[in-house]
């Protein structure tokens, strides 16, 4: 029995790679965008009503659009008439999907009046299928990096010996904004991939009725703590922005990779360029996640994709990369879809350049931590470091100034 | 400690008020989404 199953399984793959094998040979024998298509933008054929139970596309829709029941080709009043007169069941449909219907609601809302909507079903497959993807490649790549970086590099220790006097680095107030800005994003990243994830993982998992509760806790506190994070980083735009204007300092900072590579210490002031590009990743990823995350919380009150692709289309933008125009105009729900892509896509780019800083601002470096816990550092970290800037706060080395 | 912890106290306050606030000002996204129980026959 055990060596059945054993065939079993080991057939199983061969059986489903020959049948999909076959429906490959199928489409390559007939290959769908050419010969069964013979879709004629002018009129709609069978052929087409095939292609789309393919799932593929057809160039019908123009004409599809205005097959919604035209009075004029109705049964005469004098013969036998259908239930919908002069509208088929299909006409009815094709209305609905085309916007053309005349729909009246109760509801008093934007997307109230779209029954039927294409992109939905675009949408729904990417956030459940390539997002998912992207989101595990990226933070378990970004963590995977992070620890070879570890176990090659190990922490960066401070090199000289040690003074036992520290300099004040960052102020309370100035640690306060940091660690709001920080828990609210911890906040928001864990409830947000808990929501992303809730339908393909969570609730296989752990059965409906658990991740529900998870789900509306998960809801309220990424609603509502996004305006911590929000003011926090208006807070901490005010506070640092002077800091982390680019110098000439950050090129030669950058040409010697930081020393992170071949040692070193290039010198720096108080925000090295390393730490500039995570500030301006910080203030520029995350304004653009708080708008269009307001985008989602407000629902359709504004519209930021329809404008912009029709802007780029004109340009002709799409066309430089061998792309087709950018879809337009959007319904009220696309919009807010693409939000929701943009929201999640960039969140995923800034939660793995936060990850890097987080292990930098931790276990990767000595002494780096008490800037942000205690704010006063070890003054030989801090010319290690930030030579520059501690030259700045608290005078020449000890050695240089013996110097004339 | 002491910036990390009022730090978490003031979010914990940002995300209450909010909620309230726009709870006051009868402003939630469920609400884009459906409309009031009563029915409209015309308007
Ligand atoms: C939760 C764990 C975190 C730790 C342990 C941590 C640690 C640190 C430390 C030690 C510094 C000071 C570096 C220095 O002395 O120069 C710092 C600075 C900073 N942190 Fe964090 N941080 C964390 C999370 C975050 C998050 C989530 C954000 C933003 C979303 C953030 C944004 C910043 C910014 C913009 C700076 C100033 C620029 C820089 O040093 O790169 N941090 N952090």
């Amino acid at each position: 029995m055990s060596r059945f199953i054993a065939v079993f399984l080991i057939c199983l793959p061969v059986l489903l790679g020959l049948s999909a094998g076959s429906e490959a040979d199928a489409q390559t024998n007939v290959p769908p965008q050419t010969s069964t298509v013979d879709s004629n933008p002018a009129v709609s054929k069978l052929d087409d009503i095939l292609r789309r139970q393919e799932g593929l596309k057809t160039a019908d829709d123009v004409i599809r659009a205005n097959e919604t029941g035209d009075p004029d080709a109705a049964m005469p009043t004098t013969d036998q008439l259908g239930t919908l007169g002069g509208a088929s069941d299909a006409d009815l449909w094709r209305a609905f999907r085309f916007g053309k219907a005349d729909i009246t609601t109760q509801a008093r809302v934007p997307a109230a009046t779209t029954l039927i909507q294409d992109g939905g079903m675009w949408w729904l497959d990417f956030r459940r299928g390539p997002l998912q993807t992207i989101a595990i490649y990226l933070l378990g790549g970004t963590l995977l990096a992070l620890a070879l970086f570890y176990l090659i590099r190990g922490r960066i220790r401070i090199e000289g010996e040690k003074t036992g006097r520290t300099l004040l680095r960052f102020q309370a107030f100035e640690r306060f904004g940091h660690w709001m800005l920080a828990s609210s994003f911890v906040l928001l990243g864990v409830t947000g991939l808990i929501s992303l994830f809730g339908r393909t993982v969570l609730i296989p998992a752990f059965g409906h009725e658990a991740f529900s509760s998870v789900a509306i806790v998960c809801k309220w506190v990424h609603n509502n703590v996004s305006w911590a994070f929000m003011i926090a980083l208006i807070f901490v735009f005010i506070i640092w922005v002077v800091h982390n204007i680019p110098d000439r300092t950050d090129l030669r900072w950058l040409a010697k990779g930081g020393g992170l590579i071949g040692g070193g210490h290039p010198p720096a002031k108080k925000f090295n360029a390393g730490q500039k590009l995570i500030f301006w990743a910080v203030i520029l990823l995350g304004g653009s996640i708080s708008l269009f995350g307001l985008s989602l919380l407000f629902p359709f009150e504004f519209n930021l994709f329809g404008h912009t692709f029709s802007w780029l289309n004109g340009l002709g933008a799409p066309g430089w990369f061998g792309f087709a125009d950018l879809p337009y105009p959007l319904a009220p729900q696309e919009e807010m879809q693409y939000a929701q892509l943009w929201h999640a896509l960039i969140s995923l780019i800034l939660t793995a350049i936060i990850f890097a800083h987080i292990y930098l601002g931790s276990i990767g470096m000595e002494g780096a931590f008490d800037a942000m816990g205690k704010g006063e550092v070890e003054e030989q970290w801090a010319r290690e470091h930030h030579s520059i800037w501690a030259e700045e706060v608290a005078g020449p080395k000890p050695a240089a100034r013996k110097e004339p | 400690m002491k910036a990390f912890l009022t730090a978490v106290v003031a979010m914990v306050v940002i995300a209450a008020g909010a909620y309230q606030i726009l709870e006051v000002i009868n402003v939630s996204t469920a609400k884009a989404g459906t409309s009031s129980e009563n029915v409209r026959l015309s308007d």
